[in-house]
């Protein structure tokens, strides 16, 4: 699947289409299909996101996973501050994300 | 320390207005991100892996305790909790909100700071030694030039828009302690039948080309050091390669058109500028150099420590340094806890330096490019109350110099422009090799890591060095051997083929025996590498 990332504008936060706005969970993220330039065009002009781009990514048992290292830590947060990540009480997100 | 007058503080706060204007025309749409990225780099702005990142210019690596508290007051108010003491020797934060980063530059205002020079093609935030002013050996303070060269350079309107970023290092001992040969520009100070003065060396630099700086000239008076850099920036701003950015550092211009060829057209360009009267007045510098006066030392101080605690002996043994006055001590702060980030620091533990550096060491502080602070002027004395006090703030490592004293840039952890993550690699390697005894045995080994190319970690320069890369998605390390950033400087040779995480781990281990087994007396891992090379290393990491 194809998802839509950025970062929101005003605070920089790593966010993620979810079909009817950005979240900050990339469990909510959505297959933009072939549509994700046109709809990181739109968003950036409606100043709602900051940097868009369209990674692949894979549906499966665990949620959305980004296909890459680099999106997974973003979606994740630092690996080495737990305090500080999206999903603090998942045991096994180190794993996901490498 | 040097204080702003009246010009260098209405600069400052007038660009932190012309900002917070860009940046509410950002936030309604008046101007594009395209329109607006420049203009927040050029105020040290980056956006981020996670979030935007702002990165503070601490000149020549020098704070005032109060400078030091407002870091950490930022960290705490804006920041979540924390920042990073780069190579640099600045400071990043790494969860800044755009809406934020006017009122933050405005409070870097109130204590004489900004993010200028932090970012984009100009000249960068000069950096030196940070035992200046303290050091035996040096032959005069390199401070009073490094803030001459920081005021020539800031907002110079024919170096601003450089083909590549600038980067220029003082120093005044044989010592390096700042990398000087791996800058663009370094100045050496030396004396020459009683006159300061400086050797140039250009074209050096890390990143993808690393290259160590010849000697372009032996000797420049300090009066003419202006209007020779001007020199030496007009050729490579003239001759320096626009069209690829990775052959746009003047390492590339130097190393292409030849040592001599471009030593030539310095001095033409020299010649040129010499008449045109461009050097500031002799009472400038002797303003400046006013300012960086040494304290008032007390007299009649002993020299003496109780080592009687076991704990602190091993610590000032290890940490503290000679000063030049008699009964001081220069105190290394490590940031380097065998379990923690290299370079980090939280907001609690920012202000206890700032409180230690007022309290203890005249009101002034340092920051190292090897991410760690330091204390420039302690009574041997107080050594004792200050341990305890950097005990309690878990800022007491004793590890300068050896294995866990390791650079690591953010790497992937943070950083857009890294392929894999340094971070967590240091502290793998700091556990393999956290028994003191076993660091003590191994004695000075810099160890150094870059998440990418671009070598934000110096792994060029390491004696052991270690680059991230990107193997089809999976993070990728390779091993280098023998570099130095110090007066020996070199470039260290990669091994072989790239290892796992773990892999890489295993391979310092099997150096670091190979060492043990082989060195001779009074050598460090540097001296047993150079004298046997890399043959040994290579049949005990690979077979």
């Amino acid at each position: 699947m194809k998802i839509l990332t950025g970062n929101d504008l005003a605070s920089g936060d790593v966010i993620w289409w979810a079909g009817d706005g950005w979240s900050r969970q990339v469990s909510d993220a959505v297959d933009v299909g072939t549509h994700g330039d046109d709809l990181a065009r739109a968003e950036e002009a409606a100043l709602r996101v900051v940097g868009a781009y369209v990674i692949d990514a894979t549906l499966g048992e665990d949620g959305v996973r980004p296909a890459h290292i680099k999106d997974r830590i973003r979606a994740f947060g630092p690996t080495v501050r737990p305090d500080l990540i999206e999903q603090p009480t998942e045991a096994d997100i180190g794993k996901w994300v490498i | 320390m040097y204080r702003y007058d009246s010009y260098d503080q209405a600069i400052v706060d007038a660009r932190v207005e012309e900002f917070r204007d860009q940046t509410q025309r950002r936030l309604t749409g008046a101007l594009t991100e395209d329109q607006f990225k420049p203009l927040r780099l050029m105020n040290g702005l980056y956006l981020q892996l996670h979030a935007y990142m702002l990165r503070v210019a601490i000149p020549y690596g020098t704070l005032s305790g109060k400078q030091m508290r407002k870091l950490g007051e930022i960290a705490g108010k804006y920041d979540k909790g924390y920042g990073h003491f780069t190579t640099r020797q600045n400071l990043q934060y790494n969860w800044i909100k755009l809406a934020d980063a006017p009122d933050i530059l405005a409070e870097l205002a109130t204590v004489e700071m900004h993010a200028i020079q932090t970012s984009g093609n100009c000249i960068r935030n000069i950096s030196s030694d940070q035992y200046a002013g303290v050091s035996a050996d040096e032959v005069a303070d390199p401070r009073p030039w490094a803030e001459l060269l920081r005021q020539w350079s800031s907002f110079h309107p024919e170096f601003t828009y450089l083909p590549r970023k600038f980067k220029i290092c003082v120093i005044a001992s044989d010592d390096d302690r700042a990398a000087m040969r791996l800058h663009d520009i370094g100045l050496k100070l030396v004396e020459r039948d009683g006159v300061v003065g400086a050797e140039v060396y250009a074209g050096g630099g890390m990143g993808r080309t690393p290259m160590v700086a010849p000697l372009i000239r032996d000797f420049v008076a300090e009066d003419e050091i202006i209007s020779y850099l001007e020199a030496c920036l007009r050729v490579y701003n003239r001759y320096g390669r626009r069209d690829n950015k990775y052959k746009a550092r003047i390492k590339i211009l130097v190393h292409e058109i030849g040592v001599e060829e471009y030593k030539r057209q310095v001095e033409d360009e020299f010649a040129h500028m010499r008449e045109l009267g461009l050097n500031p007045p002799v009472e400038e510098l002797a303003r400046i150099r006013a300012f960086f006066a040494a304290p008032a030392y007390e007299s009649g101080l002993s020299d003496e420590i109780d080592r009687s605690n076991r704990a602190f002996a091993l610590w000032v043994d290890r940490q503290v340094a000679a000063h030049k006055a008699p009964g001081y001590a220069i105190v290394n702060i490590s940031l380097k806890p065998i379990d923690g980030i290299p370079g980090d620091a939280s907001a609690e533990q920012i202000g206890l330096v700032a409180d230690l550096a007022e309290a203890y060491s005249f009101d002034e502080l340092r920051v190292t490019h090897a991410q760690n602070l330091v204390l420039p002027h302690v009574k041997k004395a107080d050594l004792f109350a200050v341990w305890q006090k950097l005990v309690a703030a878990g800022l007491a490592e004793a590890n300068l110099d050896l294995i866990t004293d390791i650079i690591a840039c953010p790497g992937l952890d943070y950083c857009a422009l890294a392929n894999a993550r340094s971070i967590p690699l240091a502290q793998k390697i700091a556990a393999r090799f956290a028994a003191a005894e076993r660091q003590a045995e191994i004695g000075e080994l810099k160890l150094k890591i870059s998440g990418c190319i671009n070598a934000c970690g110096h792994h060029h320069a390491g004696h052991i060095g270690i680059l991230g890369v990107d193997r089809r998605g999976v993070e990728n390390f390779q091993l280098l051997l023998g570099g130095s950033g110090a007066e020996d400087a070199s470039l260290g040779q990669i091994t072989g083929p790239g290892f796992s995480e773990d892999g890489v781990v295993d391979a310092i281990e099997k150096v670091t025996d190979i060492y043990l087994a082989e060195r001779e007396s009074g050598e460090r891992f540097l001296d047993t590498y150079r004298r046997i090379g890399m043959k040994p290393f290579k049949e005990a990491i690979y077979g």
